[in-house]
Order: C-alpha cells, then sequence, then structure tokens
C-alpha cells in the first residue's frame, strides 16, 4: 500500500500568537520513502506546496479568499522565492487544520484581521525559498555540480556555464529524496520581481462566467433543499407549527422542528419557500420579548457610570482636565449593524452516523470542524469541511453558527441536505456588530491645547464569547484596540472600558474590528476639540503627531491631493480622518455636499494608504476603494434597531447600502515604504465614517 | 411541464409554474452561475436576460418565459456585448468576492447591446439596481466604458 506523501508531513506544535508559522517540514528518511517515490505521489516539500512529475505545482492557501485578494497575494509570495510564473500555479483551499494553517497572529486557522499578509509574508517566501532550494540541489547533484552554480527562473532549473536546462517536473522525485533545508536565503527586495508589481487577480474568470463554486453553489446527487426559519425574538421557543400543512406542498419532503427554530425540507428551495408559508409557526417570544434599541442605550448608559477596567493610563487624565483651561465632553454611540454579505447564510451537509461532510464558505474551517465534532460526537476525521470561496465575508463567516444551525438539521434528514437562509433571515438573525457607546473628555490649555484625554468604552465583548483566552489583565483587547493606542501625544491619557452585553442579542466581529469602533470616536473627539480650539482639523492634529512620522505622512499626503484649505461652495465640505490599525497608516479627505433638506451627498474621496511594503499594489487600490464604500453604507445608512424583541430591518430595502449611483470618486495614493508590510482589508472602512462625519460637520456645523 | 429556451436550448422542466426562474436555473437545471441574493428583485444577484431584457429571476416566474429566450451568465460571453463586458472585468479586475458579478455582468451586457457608448447617466440608471457589497462600482463603471471602447483605465 501506498501512503501519499501528504501523509509523511510531520507537524510541529511551534508557537501560537506571533509565534513562527507552522510548516510541515520534515519528510522521514525511511525506506517508505523511496517505496512511495514509485507511486504518484508528488513532491510535497511543505504544507502549502506540492510540485508534480508534469510539472505541474499546487498551492494550498493557508487562507481563504472572500474578495480581499490573498488567492492572488499569497501565491505571489511563494512564486516569487520558487520561482514559478504565478499565472501557472493551481490553487487549492486548505482543508481544516488549526496546527498546520494556523495564522501565526491568531494562533487558529483564521482569515480575518487583516492579518493574511502581515502573518504569511515571511513564511510563504521561506515556504517557496526551501522548495526552491531542494530543487536547485537535486538538480546540481545530477549535473555534479556545484549547486551555487545553478539558478532557478520560471519553474526551471539552469546551469549558466554549461546551458544545461531542468524543468521542476523531472527534478521533483530527486529533490523529495533530499534532506530539508533547516535556513534558507530569501531574495533580498531589491531582486523582486513580482512583489510590490501589480498582478492580475488569479481568480477572475471563474468570476465573469459564473463558474466560480460558492458554498451556496454546491450541488449533490439527492440533495435537498431546506429553508428555516428560527425564533423572530431573541431567545424565542417554537411553540406549534402547521406540519400537515407544509407537507401538502408539492415537493417538500419533511419538517424538522429544533427548539428555537424549524426548517422546511423539499426538492428545491421554491418548494421548501412555499412550505415554510404554509407551516406558519408560532413562537413563545421568551424573556426579551419586549426589548428595543431604547432598552440597550439605556443599559449602556448606566454601565457607562460603572469604572472600567483600566486599559491606559499616562499622568492624571481626569485631575488635569478639572483644572484645564477649557474641557470639552462628549458622548458617541455607533448603533447595531449587520454584515448583510452578498451570498446569504447557507451550508450543505451529508450526516450518516459515522460521518458529516460540510460545504461551506468559512473564514474559520479548524473551529468549525470542532463545533460539528462537538455537537456530534463524531472524531475529527469524521468531520470533513470542504471550504469555499466566500460570497463576502466581512466578520460573519468568522461565526460557525450557520454551519452548526444546518447540521442540527440534517442529522434529522437522510442524505445531503443544503440549509439556506432568506435574506431576511439573514439581516434579522445576524451576529450584530455591537452597539458601543463611548464617554470622552478633554482639557484643553489657554492655547487650545490639548493637553489630557479621558475615554470610557461601554460595550458588548465579541472576544469573551469568541475566544475568552484572548482576554488579557481583564481588558478585552479588540474592544479597547485603537482606542488604548490612539496616536496622539497627550501628556495625560486615561482609558477604560466597561462590559455591557445587550439581553440576548449575538455580537460579531465586523469589518475593521476595534479598529472601525475605535477611529470614529477618537478621529470625531480630535474635530470637535480642534473647533472648540478655533484651529485646522489637520493642523490641530498634526502638532500631535510629533512622534509618528508615517501618520502625520499620510495625513499631509491626503490633504494635498483633497486640496485641503482652498475654498468650497457653500453647502460642501471637507472632513479629515487619520486611522493607524491593522500595522497599517491611512488618512483619507471626504467631501460632502448636505442640501436644504440635510441630504449628505458625498462628492469625492482621497485616501492615503501607508502599509508597508506592497504586496500587489492594485489590491490595495481595490481594498480601500471597497472598505471605503462598505464604511459608507454604514455612515449613511446603516442601523439595526430593535423593538418587541424583534429586529425591525429585513432586507436591501430598509437595511439600506451603497449603490452605483451614490458611490463618489475615490482617489488612492500609495505611499512607498519599506516598512513590514500591514493590513488593508480593513481599515479603508474603519477611516471613511468619522472623514464623512467631519465634513458634514464643516458644511452645517452640525455634528 | 415548462418548456423553458435556455442559451438556446429549449428544456422540458418539471416545475410549477410560478417557480421563480432562479430557482428553477439554480435547483432545478444545476446551472448555479445566476445568484441567489435577496429574493426580492433589490439587489440583482440573479440579473439574467428574457429575450434580451434584464430581468430579476428571483422575482420572475417560469411561466412568464415560456416561448421566450432566457439567457444566462454561463453562455453571455457567446455574445458580442456579453464578451466584451467579460473581457473588460478581466482586464480592470473588477471583482472581488465575486458574488454578485454574475449579476452586474449581465447588467451591463444588457446596457451595452442596447446602448454601445453609454454615459455616465445610463450606467448609473442601468447599473444601481445592482448592488456589490464589496464596492466594485468604480471599477464596473470604467470597465463599462473600457468595454464600449471608451477606453477608460484605472
Amino acid at each position: 500500500m501506498s501512503l501519499s506523501r501528504r501523509e509523511f508531513l510531520k507537524v510541529s506544535a511551534a508557537g501560537a500568537i506571533g509565534g513562527g508559522l507552522l510548516i510541515g517540514f520534515g519528510l522521514p528518511a525511511s525506506a517508505k520513502v523511496s517505496d512511495d517515490l514509485t507511486t504518484d505521489a508528488p513532491f510535497a516539500p511543505n504544507a502549502f506546496l506540492r510540485i508534480e512529475r508534469s510539472g505541474e505545482v499546487t498551492f494550498v492557501m493557508p487562507v481563504i479568499e472572500m474578495g480581499q485578494g490573498t488567492y492572488t497575494s499569497l501565491p505571489m509570495l511563494i512564486a516569487e522565492e520558487l520561482e514559478v510564473d504565478v499565472g501557472k500555479v493551481v490553487i487549492e483551499h486548505s482543508p481544516p487544520d488549526d496546527k498546520v494553517y494556523a495564522n501565526p497572529m491568531l494562533g487558529a486557522q483564521i482569515t480575518g484581521a487583516s492579518t493574511s499578509i502581515r502573518g504569511t509574508y515571511v513564511p510563504l517566501r521561506r515556504a517557496g525559498a526551501t522548495a526552491r532550494t531542494m530543487l536547485v540541489a537535486a538538480a546540481a547533484q545530477r549535473w555534479n555540480v556545484d549547486p551555487a552554480s545553478c539558478t532557478a527562473a520560471e519553474g526551471t532549473v539552469v546551469h549558466a556555464a554549461t546551458g544545461r536546462k531542468l524543468g521542476y517536473g523531472s527534478l521533483a522525485d530527486a529533490a523529495a529524496m533530499l534532506p530539508v533545508p533547516d535556513e534558507v536565503p530569501l531574495k533580498d527586495p531589491s531582486t523582486f520581481r513580482l512583489i510590490g508589481t501589480p498582478h492580475r487577480r488569479l481568480d477572475t474568470s471563474g468570476k465573469v462566467d459564473g463558474s466560480a463554486r460558492y458554498g451556496i453553489d454546491t450541488r449533490l446527487p439527492g440533495m435537498k433543499f431546506a429553508l428555516l426559519a428560527q425564533s423572530p425574538t431573541f431567545g424565542g421557543r417554537l411553540l406549534s407549527a402547521d406540519d400537515a400543512k407544509a407537507k401538502a406542498v408539492p415537493g417538500v419532503t419533511q419538517v424538522v422542528r429544533l427548539d428555537d427554530a424549524v426548517a422546511v425540507v423539499a426538492i428545491h428551495t421554491w418548494a421548501a419557500k412555499k412550505g415554510l408559508e404554509a407551516l406558519a409557526p408560532q413562537w413563545d417570544p421568551g424573556a426579551n420579548a419586549k426589548v428595543s434599541t431604547a432598552d440597550v442605550v439605556a443599559q449602556l448608559s448606566t454601565a457607562s457610570h460603572k469604572a472600567g477596567a483600566i486599559a491606559r493610563n499616562d499622568g492624571d487624565a481626569l485631575a488635569s482636565i478639572g483644572k484645564a483651561a477649557k474641557r470639552i465632553d462628549a458622548v458617541y454611540k455607533q448603533p447595531f449593524l449587520a454584515h448583510a454579505a452578498m451570498e446569504p447564510m447557507n451550508c450543505t451537509v451529508h450526516f450518516t452516523p459515522t460521518s458529516c461532510d460540510i460545504w461551506v464558505g468559512t473564514q474559520v474551517p479548524g473551529f468549525t470542524q470542532t463545533a460539528v465534532m462537538k455537537l456530534t460526537g463524531l472524531q475529527r476525521e469524521q468531520v470533513r469541511v470542504h471550504n469555499h470561496l466566500l460570497g463576502g465575508g466581512f466578520g460573519r463567516r468568522l461565526d460557525y453558527d450557520g454551519t452548526v444551525r444546518a447540521v442540527q438539521i440534517a442529522r434529522h434528514v437522510e442524505g445531503p441536505l443544503q440549509v439556506i437562509w432568506t435574506r431576511e433571515e439573514d439581516i434579522q438573525h445576524d451576529m450584530y456588530r455591537p452597539y458601543y457607546y463611548d464617554r470622552l473628555s478633554a482639557g484643553l490649555d489657554e492655547h487650545g491645547n490639548a493637553f489630557a484625554w479621558w475615554h470610557r468604552i461601554t460595550g458588548s465583548s465579541i472576544v469573551a464569547r469568541y475566544q475568552p483566552q484572548w482576554i488579557k489583565d481583564g481588558i478585552d483587547p479588540d474592544a479597547v484596540d485603537g482606542s488604548r493606542d490612539q496616536p496622539y501625544g497627550f501628556a495625560h491619557c486615561y482609558v477604560d472600558w466597561v462590559q455591557q452585553e445587550p439581553p440576548g442579542i449575538g455580537t460579531a466581529f465586523w469589518r475593521g474590528v476595534g479598529v472601525t469602533h475605535a477611529t470614529f470616536v477618537v478621529e470625531s473627539f480630535m474635530d470637535e476639540l480642534a473647533t472648540a480650539a478655533g484651529k485646522d482639523p489637520l493642523a490641530y492634529r498634526i502638532a500631535l503627531l510629533e512622534k509618528n512620522p508615517r501618520a502625520m505622512n499620510v495625513l499631509q499626503v491626503a490633504a494635498r491631493n483633497a486640496g485641503w484649505g482652498t475654498p468650497l461652495a457653500r453647502g460642501h465640505g471637507r472632513g479629515i480622518a487619520l486611522c493607524i490599525g491593522f500595522g497599517s497608516f491611512i488618512a483619507q479627505v471626504v467631501e460632502v455636499a448636505v442640501g436644504k433638506e440635510g441630504e449628505v451627498t458625498p462628492t469625492h474621496i482621497w485616501c492615503a494608504v501607508d502599509c508597508g511594503v506592497q504586496v500587489n499594489p492594485d489590491t490595495i487600490r481595490a481594498q480601500m476603494e471597497s472598505g471605503i464604500v462598505f464604511g459608507l453604507s454604514a455612515a449613511l445608512y446603516g442601523e439595526i434597531t430593535l423593538k418587541d424583541g424583534r429586529v425591525e430591518q429585513t432586507n436591501f430595502g430598509d437595511y439600506r447600502v451603497l449603490r452605483m449611483s451614490e458611490t463618489p470618486p475615490i482617489d488612492v495614493d500609495l505611499v512607498k515604504s519599506l516598512e513590514a508590510p500591514g493590513g488593508i482589508g480593513e481599515p479603508g472602512t474603519s477611516c471613511v465614517m468619522p472623514a464623512l462625519t467631519n465634513a458634514v460637520f464643516a458644511a452645517t456645523g452640525k455634528r | 411541464m415548462i418548456m423553458l429556451t435556455i442559451n438556446g436550448t429549449t428544456h422540458g422542466v418539471d416545475i410549477p409554474g410560478d417557480m421563480p426562474l432562479l430557482w428553477a436555473l439554480r435547483d432545478v437545471m444545476n446551472m448555479t452561475g445566476t445568484k441567489f441574493g435577496c429574493g426580492r428583485g433589490l439587489c440583482g444577484a440573479c440579473t439574467i436576460h428574457i429575450d434580451g431584457q434584464p430581468t430579476r429571476s428571483c422575482i420572475t416566474p417560469a411561466s412568464a418565459a415560456v416561448g421566450r429566450n432566457i439567457a444566462t451568465i454561463e453562455a453571455i460571453g457567446a455574445t458580442d456585448a456579453g464578451k466584451k463586458i467579460q473581457s473588460a472585468w478581466l482586464a480592470l479586475d473588477v471583482p472581488q468576492c465575486g458574488y454578485c458579478q454574475s449579476g452586474q455582468i449581465m447588467s451591463a451586457a444588457a446596457l451595452l447591446s442596447r446602448k454601445p457608448r453609454p454615459g455616465d447617466a445610463d450606467i448609473d440608471d442601468a447599473m444601481s439596481g445592482n448592488i456589490c457589497r464589496c464596492g466594485t462600482y468604480l471599477r464596473i463603471r470604467a470597465a463599462i466604458k473600457h468595454a464600449s471602447g471608451g477606453g477608460e483605465q484605472r
């Protein structure tokens, strides 16, 4: 019996957060290996690469593509060092494995927090360089020459002195016999041929002809379709349902009742939909039957007067503010937000007593597998997660509630089952971005300069539910992210955090996570301080950024591009904001026109980005455009409200998002830098919200 | 049995006449390029052509398409306008997550075949019913102009 080479991969258990990526180096030097070489097993020097005898190169992506461009930028990292044409490689989703495919910044197989490039910039280059070194060594051995006299380019090893060449495919078997080197040199950045050069995305062709497969596109022989209804109130229970009426709908095969949900199974989605209408489920609304947004806000307001866990305490902020020439106070409230990814929640499951196959697009395949094991009692190898492209993530698919729900239903169904959430279910049973309540105070001296800053954050802790071990010293690092480390140089700075959970409502990460929450608060308050001081908002910020030249620079670049300070028509205004997050520095200027009825129209946006080394510059531009449009949707329209214990919004008609005709021109300026690469998927969103509201203030005097 | 002509081929499909074309295509024909987004004609992800007109398949019953020509993303590349739009989408790297792009491309191809040199207002009119949560609108606009020979580069 021959074992696949991949089964020989050794996995070391190094490193959690901040540690090295776990690369499955180390092929065992046993006779078995040479036996194995008589099979078709490919050369797999590590968990990210396979090279077939045909020369075909496969990259296994440790993270998932959800639009952010990692299925291009990560292959660029490997191909840069492996010396292959990035467009010729085959890309494969990684299987669930929280060790082998752990994100070194997050300690598990997670695509999120704008960490993909930051976490893999060195490890994936090392993976490529290791394979290249072994292939060169194999060629040198065959030619009996010094490996240093050989070079690799375009999937071929060349011995220039004699003009000999060998393709990687013909070297794969020999390379697999060689020891894996402990240390390999990485290219000097000055010799990069891919990194830093715009590269076409590798995943586009299937996205223009309908052939790209998302989780919802799973089609299996004999597969049935289910639509579900979950309790409309948070914590409610199913009381009754008219199963007979539902089953009378042609095509409906089954009704599955759960404690807090019910599903109709049918031969197609349409029959399931009609069956669900006929089912007319009745609910016991439970303890949260009367909850409204006002209740949530009142609870937060009360909690915000409690002392919080101290995240930062320089000097004596409160006493200094008491003695200041001028004191400014503010409260900022940010609403619940839904994710509303274009691909509605869905999951396909084939459950048997000894196995559970899952077809889904997820940001957390390992957590998903573990959750299903816990639910079903199956073993790890019995739960197979087949990951797919995501039709948008934005944090929604960092949670696996949709998969757990689908398995709960599919356990009662013979054969494969696709569970789809209607858009209404998707919006009304999201895990929402928390409602945040922030109180701030600042002290200004007689010249208007702010020297003391006090900030209390009150809100839900996503981390406490999601990964409680990430809480350090009683502080949720996400809740205080961007606030604790606000960039302005105040002599006195105090930040604390009060946890207050909304009754029954699940909260979750949303694009920009803690940084988006904090940037809105910090940058809005900075604008208020500048106004109180009678100073220009740009100059006011610059004066407090002495120790932060990268921040200062992006502000100046964005302002210059926007013509900051030049006159504007009446009813127009410009706002500026700075965002430091995910290892990147971003500044934006938003110009708005405000109509007589108060209608806000963004007319132009300028964005300056310093994200360190740029891997794929065009992806950085695309992510800024993307983040800005996402943030504008939230700032202009986004709000989930509660009445009688249920979410009031239902679909894109009342949960509005930005459309083509409303999208202003966006100019993105990439600042050259040799600093370590920063994340770019999220900070565009974080920055635009305060820049917009500051612009509205500039135009109207209202905030 | 309902007779549907999809991408030039006529099929007898065993579905109720009130079934929206979206589900007929996806669940019965296994043509998954047309996407489910909202179910109420609000987002455009399910856009197909019926006799060349962009149509939201999630709210169009199959019975309404009998005797007419249904075109989907799977075959739009066979038309002149569709091919130009797909090429422009590739040239300008429009898609991100890509989920809405089938619908975007169907709306854009219909626009281009109706109006070979659309201006900004035409693009707004034709495309504002198609939501993109990744915010690719600026590239979509540029790509439509690119496809129309306007040659706009990003």
